[in-house]
């Protein structure tokens, strides 16, 4: 199945819950609520014709221009974006679906977004999950193991997100 | 080694207890096997047999540092990881020497300025008495700074009495001092200032139309 027709498949069975799609893009995409995430996620696995046996990578993005004067020039509000690349060896085919999320769950910051595991549907999702909650900061709800994976465990907030600053000092060793 | 020398029969040297250990010493550095990140491949290239770091005594590469007495810090040393490189030089038995192998256990490196998890410096973690730079350094480089610690052990007094005390390697330590006028607790005033200060001096030193 090429991309349309997975678009096609998906928009047949969840309707306008499936919020906006993507099909010209290298790799294309659809975009979901984090509510209906694990629901199409179990309808891409199982379903005959698509077949996504593989969770390729989560991915979580920043869109934040930190510089005020490129800001209304950048094209995009400050979000967050997770991506999920899910690939199939039976059907040899491969999709993208993205969350959109606020920066900071409801505005406040250092409340991390909440995202719904997908660890019940690819037990993959359990290292990549914990990468992103680590990076990006984005908090994975149902994860059974939801603890940083790279950085250590006392480190303090999420180094890929764009305002992030850089610590002084870490256990007595100086930072810049 | 003065008046006795020559005196006795063939084969038979003189010199001092001290020389002697220092001589056993130096030819027989034993490295701690112990690589970080891609500097490591460029030690083991050392260790094999092209530039083969045995010629020099130091091939023998222990894999506990409690044999060891030479720690090579060949790579990216990370915040989660300077704890424990702490604590590997801390179970190696004295005397102990430490190369920093690499641009990144130098200074940082390419990591200096967005490496938020890169110590910058592995002279933060260990007193470091031999920098090797490069980014990896050629195995040639590591074997000039292995001779740079024979160098030091040769020339240790650990026997002879009235040594003065070793000042310790000079570590870097602490935040960067900035002198009162320049700095400033609003860290983006204090910027400011510095660049003022910099562009000032820059347009004081650059030459005058005579």
């Amino acid at each position: 199945m090429n991309a349309p027709d997975i678009a096609a498949s998906l928009e047949a069975q969840f309707g306008p819950r499936i919020k906006s799609k993507k099909l010209d893009a290298i790799d294309p995409f659809v975009v979901v609520d984090p509510a209906d995430l694990v629901e199409v996620c179990r309808f891409l696995r199982d379903d005959p014709r698509l077949q996504f046996d593989l969770l390729n990578c989560i991915s979580g993005v920043d869109y934040l221009e930190l510089d005020p004067k490129k800001a209304p020039k950048a094209g995009y509000e400050p979000h967050l974006e997770v991506v999920y690349h899910l690939s199939s060896f039976p059907h040899k085919h491969r999709f993208v679906v993205k969350l959109i999320l606020p920066r900071w769950k409801e505005n406040k910051a250092g409340d991390m977004p909440v995202v719904p595991s997908v660890t019940s549907q690819w037990a993959a999702a359990d290292w990549h999950e914990r990468e992103v909650y680590d990076l990006s900061g984005v908090w994975f709800d149902g994860h059974p193991d939801l603890r940083r994976i790279l950085l250590s465990e006392d480190w303090a907030g999420h180094p890929l997100r764009k305002d992030y600053e850089f610590p002084l000092e870490y256990h007595g060793i100086r930072g810049r | 080694m003065g008046w006795v020398e020559g005196r006795f029969e063939e084969n038979f040297i003189t010199t001092t207890l001290e020389q002697a250990i220092n001589w056993a010493r130096e030819s027989s550095m034993w490295p701690m096997t112990f690589g970080l990140a891609c500097c490591a491949i460029e030690m083991m290239a050392t260790g094999a047999s092209r530039y083969d770091m045995d010629r020099f005594g130091a091939g023998a590469f222990r894999a506990t540092p409690r044999q060891a007495d030479l720690m090579i810090v060949a790579g990216t040393v990370n915040y989660k990881m300077a704890s424990r490189v702490r604590r590997l030089y801390n179970q190696m038995p004295d005397p102990k020497f430490v190369i920093a192998m690499g641009a990144c256990t130098c200074g940082g490196g390419p990591y200096y300025k967005y490496g938020y998890n890169v110590v910058k410096g592995v002279d933060l973690v260990v007193p470091v008495d031999v920098y090797v730079p490069g980014c990896p350094p050629r195995p040639e480089a590591l074997l000039e700074g292995l001779m740079r610690i024979q160098d030091k052990v040769k020339g240790m007094r650990y026997l002879t009495k009235n040594q003065p005390i070793e000042v310790p390697i000079p570590a870097r330590t602490g935040y960067v001092q900035l002198p009162p006028e320049l700095d400033d607790p609003n860290p983006l005033k204090a910027m400011e200032k510095q660049l003022a200060f910099a562009k000032k001096t820059k347009e004081e030193a650059a030459p005058s139309k005579a």
